[in-house]
């Protein structure tokens, strides 16, 4: 036995207000990874919330400097885990506009598809674990994300018969891409688009003509455009707040020019708003990925093949900011390079990072509930918020 | 408004005749004292409304130099304003009264560099513990400085 | 009652038909787990637990074992007596509905002339240990999610003792038998207009009295961890399952004996508890099926449902009903 007496009130530090402070996370059943809310609560209003990131911080930034330009890419993929494709593709994406490196036609098809591929998975994770966040892991929340993990396997299958891994693929190369694609994989990749597009009109008939869903998503969490501009939040969000801006479409790179897709915008600004245009996305990916398949260029891989050193890729001193739209947004790399093989400096803008900041904003005068529905509709990642 | 009025105009108001950047994007080095008034004038007279980030380079004996990228999403062109602080200077005006953005990564550039964001309401460290010493961003930060009791 | 047992002294039969019951109960909640385990996975296209014995058939077994071998943890900071005694305030109001319920006609514990008053009183007294549970363990969840409990349980017993109440005017008892026999020629779903709707609002207002998802916002894992039980392990963790478990399987029994006819079905009289239990747990599949299709509703829009709409409703339907039955004479 402990000879320390027991305390009554350990936790509840009852100053006689109405006040609760209650932590969500950094361990909680909804929390994406680690992410520790601080609410203040009364009753089950929330009135005030602090947010800690940090639990998952490697200092990427510092970690590039000592990495030269072959041996980063694959680190890159580790920021954002759930869809790593495109975190590699903005850093050899910098590299290569500083070093003016010809990308050829079928590389950038290639990384279009698997970057198109990648959202696809990355959004059926979203909408499965929103749903779980909302519906609970016993309820009707647990149904959707079984299926949509169900199909996010079918894509990392193709991942996997292409790079060989399944959750972090270094596929991206400065120059190029490190594979081609083996024979038959289009025809299983085609098969695989058209039936997460047979799903995903299954889902949402599910999700949409459930009026709880319905309930739980229309008019909570709503950003206004001003503050989403403000904060700097992209992707779903910035345009699920009537922002038309898609950086494949206002910033083309590697071919997106050649594809043809529509920008989905919504004006309401709330969960459900970042809900249709998530799922209006999906098809749009889809879409440009059989595009991008039917339209394959024959060709090299990569103008700068057969790396033979980590040392091989030269960059001279310059500076840019690369961008490429992710699944959650704009992912930037800001690369200065001093001419050494290892870059001089480097800034990851991780979209979930600004995504996240607008909670402090939006959360306050919600339920507790809706603390839960609302950060599923932000959908961070909290490799890429901590960095 | 194009990139190209855009960058007429700040020649106009602000002096500065070294502008660079692409097609879609402004470079331009703004003086420390000019930062805020230069961020208001990026908001309200070029439109650039979107706070996309803002970081720091630590370029050794030269000093800090601080990085924030802008955009105009409408007109599509991004505009990257840089400030130098000087050799050993360490504070920079903030600028959260501009945009709310600002706050999250102002936090992370204090964490990483130790630049003090005068004005800015809540300066604490975001990513790296409470107790972390040093601001591992700096080149002068080893990669292997120990750092008890972790390493 | 059986003419065998007319010999024996009352409180002897009492305590045997209690006991057979009990452990019946203790028995049936388990495979209930598996049955409600296995419908889930069906409509998650999984397979379900498989491993345990044939196709998984001894997996409650199994689970009931792992619950009694792990350790009870006592939060250093709960207060102990209310924290301990909770479970079993929980359970007892739960075993005890099964009380006046007559699995076929004259064999129940005790057939009550007031058996629907005993049984929607008794089961709204399990909120008293979900409080205690909440309020004992000294945890900020736990302490929501018993406010959430005491609101919502008292939103929704009137919706349901009201739904409950129809089947009484039709069937101008308040006896569980009476009731169940007077259904003999037309079950009282089929009751035009009134019999549907009531059972609508009879299956609404159980899942949300019974804490059942969509309406679980006292367990709301994604927000308050496990709610009012998340300080819980081991046995005392078994206790509150098996209490809510048993809530669920009295009042899918319950919803069967009000509306689809108890123990009417084709077939000889001996049939008759079979097909009780078969419509218990369609009932139970039905209240199952709408857990794993609804995503969790909030606080505030469960109290609205209930004050709002589900109230006004069934207390509109009950005064219907009387009016049909004093209309039609079917009155007793």
């Amino acid at each position: 036995m402990s000879t320390v007496a027991p305390t009554k009130t350990v936790e509840f530090e009852y100053s006689g207000g109405e006040r609760l402070t209650m932590n969500m996370g950094p361990q909680h059943p909804s929390a994406h990874g680690v992410f520790r809310a601080i609410l203040t609560l009364e009753g089950e209003d929330v009135v005030g919330v602090d947010a800690v990131i940090g639990y998952l911080h490697r200092c990427h930034e510092k970690l590039s400097e000592t990495l030269t330009y072959a041996q980063y890419p694959s680190i890159a993929s580790k920021t954002d885990y759930v869809a790593a494709m495109t975190s590699e593709f903005a850093y050899v994406l910098a590299a290569e506009k500083i070093a003016k490196i010809e990308v050829p036609k079928r590389a950038q098809y290639l990384r279009v598809i698997c970057a198109e591929l990648q959202r696809v998975a990355s959004h059926l994770l979203w909408l499965g674990t929103w749903c779980l966040d909302m519906g609970g892991a016993l309820g009707g929340g647990a149904t959707i994300f079984l299926y949509c993990i169900r199909e996010r396997e079918l894509v990392l299958d193709l991942f996997e018969s292409l790079v060989g891994a399944r959750l972090l693929y270094g596929f991206y190369q400065v120059g190029g891409t490190r594979y081609d694609i083996p024979p038959g994989w289009a025809e299983t990749c085609r098969e695989t688009v058209d039936l997460i597009d047979r799903r995903i009109d299954e889902y949402e008939r599910m999700l949409e003509e459930n009026p709880f869903f319905l309930a739980r998503a229309k008019g909570v969490g709503l950003i206004s455009r001003e503050l989403a501009e403000d904060v700097g939040i992209s992707g779903p969000l910035l345009r699920g707040s009537g922002v038309a801006c898609d950086l494949r479409r206002a910033e083309p790179y590697s071919s997106y020019e050649d594809f043809d897709f529509r920008v989905p915008v919504e004006t309401a600004g709330d969960c459900f708003a970042r809900y249709r245009v998530r799922m209006v996305e999906f098809r749009e990916s889809l879409k440009i990925v059989r595009q991008a398949l039917d339209r394959l260029p024959e060709g090299p891989i990569s103008s700068r093949p057969g790396l033979k050193s980590v040392a091989q890729v030269r960059v001279p001193k310059g500076e840019y900011y690369a961008r490429v739209e992710g699944a959650r947004g704009e992912v930037g790399c800001y690369l200065i390079a001093d001419g050494s093989a290892k870059p001089y400096r480097m800034k990851w803008r991780g979209a979930s990072f600004s995504n996240l900041a607008v909670l402090p904003h939006i959360i306050p005068g919600h339920k507790v509930a809706d603390v839960v529905a609302i950060m599923g509709s932000v959908d961070p990642v909290f490799g890429e918020v901590d960095r | 408004m194009t990139r190209d009025q855009a960058a007429t105009l700040i020649g106009e108001r602000f002096g500065i005749a070294q502008v660079e950047g692409d097609s879609a994007t402004i470079v331009v080095t703004v003086p420390v004292e000019q930062w805020t008034p230069f961020a208001l004038f990026a908001k309200d007279t070029l439109g650039c409304r979107f706070f996309n980030f803002s970081t720091a380079v630590d370029w050794k004996e030269q000093g800090l130099e601080v990085v924030v990228r802008v955009d105009n999403v409408d007109a599509r062109f991004g505009l990257l304003m840089k400030t130098r602080l000087g050799p050993g200077v360490s504070a920079c005006p903030s600028l959260v009264p501009v945009y709310r953005g600002a706050n999250w990564m102002e936090r992370e550039c204090y964490d990483m560099f130790g630049i003090r964001f005068e004005g800015h309401p809540d300066l604490r460290r975001i990513l790296l513990g409470d107790d972390w010493e040093g601001h591992p961003l700096l080149k002068s930060y080893a990669v292997d400085t120990p750092h008890p009791p972790y390493r | 009652m059986p003419a065998a047992f007319a010999d024996m002294p009352a409180w002897l039969v009492a305590a045997i038909a209690s006991f057979i019951l009990l452990n019946g109960i203790a028995l049936g909640v388990a495979y209930v787990t598996l049955l409600e385990r296995k419908f889930a996975a069906r409509m998650q296209s999984r397979i379900g637990p498989y491993r345990v014995g044939p196709h998984g058939l001894l997996q409650p077994i199994a689970d009931a074992i792992k619950l009694m071998m792990k350790e009870d943890v006592v939060p250093t900071a709960a207060d102990k007596p209310v924290y301990n005694l909770a479970p079993i305030v929980f359970l007892i109001p739960c075993m005890l509905i099964f009380a006046t319920i007559p699995f076929a006609p004259g064999l129940g514990v005790a057939d009550l002339n007031i058996g629907i008053l005993f049984f929607l009183a008794v089961s709204s007294m399990e909120i008293v240990g979900l409080f205690m549970a909440g309020w004992g363990s000294n945890n900020k969840y736990a302490l929501l999610s018993a406010m959430r409990a005491v609101n919502q349980i008292i939103s929704y017993d009137l919706p349901f003792v009201f739904a409950s109440l129809v089947p009484v005017l039709l069937a101008g008892s308040l006896r569980l038998g009476e009731i169940a026999a007077a259904q003999a020629g037309l079950w009282f779903i089929a009751y035009p207009v009134i019999g549907q709707l009531g059972f609508i609002f009879f299956i609404l207002s159980t899942v949300a009295a019974e804490n059942r998802a969509p309406f679980d916002i006292l367990e709301a894992e994604s927000e308050l961890v496990a709610g009012f039980r998340v300080e819980y392990s081991g046995m005392k963790f078994a206790l509150i399952q098996l209490g809510e478990y048993a809530h669920v399987v009295a009042s899918s029994f319950l919803g069967a004996l009000l509306f689809l006819g108890a123990w009417s079905g084709p077939g000889p009289e001996w049939l008759g508890a079979i097909w009780f239990l078969i419509k218990a747990m369609l009932v139970f599949l039905l209240v199952t099926w709408v857990r794993w299709s609804f995503v969790r509703i909030r606080v505030d829009q469960i109290l609205a449902l209930s004050w709002k709409a589900l109230m006004p409703a069934t207390l509109v339907l009950l005064l219907l009903t009387a009016v049909v039955v004093v209309w039609t004479g079917n009155g007793r």
